[in-house]
């Protein structure tokens, strides 16, 4: 670096700045590919199921008369369906304070072999007023087959 | 009244902020060298009145008026009085009304204080902050006034979400704001010095003090966040990549980046394009955290549509203040001529690595927050989370704290590894002894990832090395400032061993227990000793009451609980802590389970406590530096006073 003539310095001060700030932008653009959890509705995930061992968020209406808890008394099995599939998913935890039957739920985790849904963690709202980004357009879009499909169910 | 007072105050203040930028920018140009006088004295009574508008709608909530639809939509009477003033600002409106208030002080102090820049350069500056403002004004009384009335006024009010109904909470977002604006006067310093071409060291020193204040806050700030997240939430985890962590994050990264190349400057003369941008890149990243906070567009692109109008406003002021600050940057950047050079084994060229280091890991942090943004618009859903950010992160933070290490014992301008070769030794040898450490202990119960171990090595080497540049000193004369860079440094690696070591040792239980039953965690026996209903001020709580013992030792009283409020009905969880000099026992009650068994999640969490320390270290260590600052500046002032005295009575 002695070597490069005083004149030069502001120059490859800023190149070698650019170059750091690039290669942090292709390393982060392909980590994302790679690292962003996709989100699912049912459907989606029955038709176009992820890898195994992919993280992914799982998103639907819980089914009513559907979540049981095991013998342990801290996991629980539901089912989250959309009107057209249905995926069981099993989680062991503290459900959130909202997490309840008809109503919504994003769940993050991945899919196991037999096609149950293993979630390490559960997004129900949390308040009145907020509700999980991908469950508002569940709301809009598929709420209504969900509840009468749930209705129809009991 | 009080609401009518405040919102005149706050169409006075805009309009004051308009005749500063007028009458600074006609004065700048030289065409009313008369207005030049009133540009200090403007934004100090702007200042006041913002200040005023405040103060109304802080009085507004300490009375619970109902009859202003801020007040009724965001507070309630039945609420303790702290939380009824914090509720003032723990809102969109009030929190805009915070945020130009604390802008329209800054000023204030800066137009009163500050007389070692070329009067230019101060008329460009607080110029700019007038322009900043207005946009803030006119967002405010535009799209957001808080006074706004109800008629008829409401019965009662619809209440504070109870998750913010906490003390911690009630001083995080003021101090973040702090912050934010703080960076606002660094980022008017640079347009101002940028306009008029007068970078050099004056400007750095000028600006100095309020990017250090700035970095203070936020630094508190976030250690604040993540302590409220960490024990509010419930989850047990102290950092979770949330984009509104990661807006608070954003400036942070920036600031630091930032507070060190302003130094290069003031004391070298070196960096002046680069401290610039900077200052620019500064504030914008401030700007843009807001905006993700609240626009409402993290919820969802859609409901950033369900509210345009406030989004958009941001949005704009966003391009203009941004794209603006980056045009004139990329016009005048080429006519700052070049400061002092360094070689490349030098402090300055240690500052210069950590400084890209800095910017990469902002870079990253900025595009894994906006990418389910983007790809949100093509109608993908994806959320991105640690398993992205810790390992993307760490490629740029693990080089960036062996230079750490390394920096602050490297001289001025030119200098070279072999020099300080033999003080290194103890950093090493200390790293190997923690590789040693770790590796016994991954012996019998493992480590998780690769990450809390390169953590752990690295918070070890960093704690001596940050303690080196005081070797040889006589320790009652070394400057405040220095002790500033070693308290902070080592905050550093206090937070980082913290973090290292929780992530790497936690020991998670997870139980359905019968009352009298007792179950372990880690080191700990903790027994459940009832489950019974408490009644608070609003709310009533489920409480477990449980008895932990130590490795056999003393038994404490442990009280988790899982609150509900009445208003809004709401239910929160309240974990329990039991702390010792090396960790926390963590304890959150969930819901009943078959046969009279309740669930229990306890967490014991190894040395969790030092991460937040490191963090109070960091801001103590910026503190001292201000001090350090301050007090040199005042004592630099009186002398040059003196030294005008003494002409002064010689003249006569």
């Amino acid at each position: 670096m002695a070597a490069i003539k005083p004149k030069h310095q502001r120059l490859v001060l800023a190149l070698i700045a650019l170059a750091a700030i690039l290669a942090a932008g292709a390393l982060a653009t392909w980590a994302l590919r790679n690292q962003a959890s996709y989100f699912y509705v049912p459907s989606e995930i029955v038709a176009n199921p992820p890898d195994l061992d992919r993280a992914v968020r799982l998103g639907g209406m819980v089914e009513m008369g559907s979540i049981e808890m095991e013998a342990d008394g801290v996991t629980i099995r539901f089912v989250v369906g959309d009107g057209t599939a249905r995926v069981p998913v099993r989680f062991k935890g503290l459900a959130p304070s909202l997490f309840v039957e008809g109503s919504g739920v994003v769940a993050e985790g991945k899919l196991a072999k037999d096609g149950t849904f293993i979630a390490d963690n559960l997004l129900a709202r949390h308040d009145e007023n907020y509700v999980p980004r991908e469950l508002q357009d569940m709301t809009e879009h598929q709420k209504d087959a969900v509840i009468s499909e749930t209705v129809g169910a009991k | 009244m009080i609401a009518e007072i405040g919102l005149a105050a706050l169409w006075l203040a805009a309009a004051l902020a308009a005749l500063q930028l007028i009458a600074g920018s006609l004065s700048l140009t030289g065409k009313a060298e008369s207005l030049t006088g009133t540009v200090r004295p403007v934004a100090i009574v702007q200042g006041a009145l913002a200040l005023l508008a405040f103060a109304a709608l802080i009085a507004l909530f300490a009375r619970t008026d109902l009859s202003v639809k801020l007040v009724a939509m965001n507070s309630h009477s039945a609420k303790p009085l702290i939380f009824k003033i914090a509720a003032a600002w723990g809102n969109h409106e009030g929190s805009m009304l915070l945020w130009v208030t604390v802008m329209g002080l800054a000023g204030a102090f800066v137009a009163q204080f500050e007389r070692r820049l070329p009067e230019k350069t101060m008329l460009a500056t607080l110029a700019g902050q007038a322009f900043v403002s207005l946009g803030f004004y006119a967002f405010l009384l535009i799209s957001s006034n808080p006074f706004e009335r109800l008629n008829p006024p409401a019965g009662e009010g619809n209440g504070l979400n109870p998750l913010l109904q906490d003390i911690g909470l009630a001083f995080h977002p003021p101090t973040l704001y702090l912050g934010y604006v703080g960076l606002s006067v660094a980022f008017s310093f640079a347009i101002g010095a940028l306009l008029t071409r007068q970078v050099g060291p004056a400007f750095a020193k000028a600006m100095r003090p309020w990017v250090l204040g700035a970095w203070i806050f936020l630094t508190l700030g976030i250690t604040a966040g993540s302590y409220w997240a960490y024990y509010e939430l419930g989850w047990g985890g102290w950092w979770f990549w949330d984009p509104v962590e990661n807006a608070s994050l954003m400036p942070w990264l920036a600031a630091t980046a930032l507070l060190h190349s302003v130094s290069v400057l003031a004391s070298r003369d070196a960096l002046r394009i680069w401290t610039v941008m900077l200052g620019v890149v500064a504030f914008s990243m401030s700007m843009v955290g807001t905006f993700l906070v609240r626009s409402g567009i993290l919820t969802s692109v859609h409901a950033f549509a369900v509210d345009p109008e406030r989004g958009s406003f941001i949005l704009v002021l966003l391009a203009i203040y941004i794209g603006g600050a980056l045009t004139l940057f990329g016009l005048r950047a080429a006519t700052v001529s070049e400061g002092k050079q360094f070689a490349l084994v030098s402090r300055e060229g240690a500052l210069v690595f950590n400084n890209v280091m800095l910017t990469a890991i902002l870079g990253i942090v900025l595009f894994g927050t906006l990418y389910p943004l983007v790809t949100e618009v093509f109608d993908t859903k994806v959320s991105v989370g640690p398993p992205y950010f810790n390992p993307v992160g760490a490629v740029f933070f693990v080089p960036m704290v062996l230079i750490l290490m390394v920096g602050p014992l490297l001289r001025w301008r030119k200098d070279s590894f072999a020099r300080i070769a033999k003080v290194l030794i103890l950093p090493v040898i200390l790293m190997l002894g923690a590789v040693a450490v770790v590796l016994g202990i991954a012996e019998y119960r493992g480590i998780d990832g690769a990450l809390p171990f390169v953590g752990i090595v690295l918070a070890a080497g960093l704690a001596i090395a940050s303690l080196l540049p005081l070797r040889e000193r006589n320790l009652l004369r070394t400057p405040l400032t220095t002790w500033g860079m070693v308290l902070a440094h080592l905050g550093v690696a206090v937070a980082l061993f913290g973090m290292a070591v929780e992530s790497a040792y936690k020991v998670e239980k997870l139980v359905a227990a019968r009352v009298g039953e007792t179950t372990s965690v880690g080191p700990w026996k903790v027994e459940l000793r009832g489950i019974e209903p408490v009644p608070g001020p609003n709310w009533t709580a489920i409480e477990a009451d449980l008895l932990a013992s130590y490795k056999g030792g003393a038994t404490s009283a442990v009280k988790p609980q899982s609150r509900s409020f009445w208003t809004p009905p709401q239910m929160t969880t309240e974990s329990a802590l039991l702390t010792r000099w090396n960790g926390q026992l963590y304890a959150v009650i969930g819901d009943e389970a078959q046969d009279g068994r309740w669930q229990l999640r306890l967490w014991w969490k190894p040395f969790v406590t030092l991460i937040w320390f490191g963090g109070i270290m960091i801001a103590l260590g910026g503190l001292l530096s201000l001090i350090g600052r301050v007090a040199a500046d005042i004592r630099r002032g009186v002398a040059r006073g003196r030294i005008a005295d003494r002409h002064e009575s010689r003249a006569q």
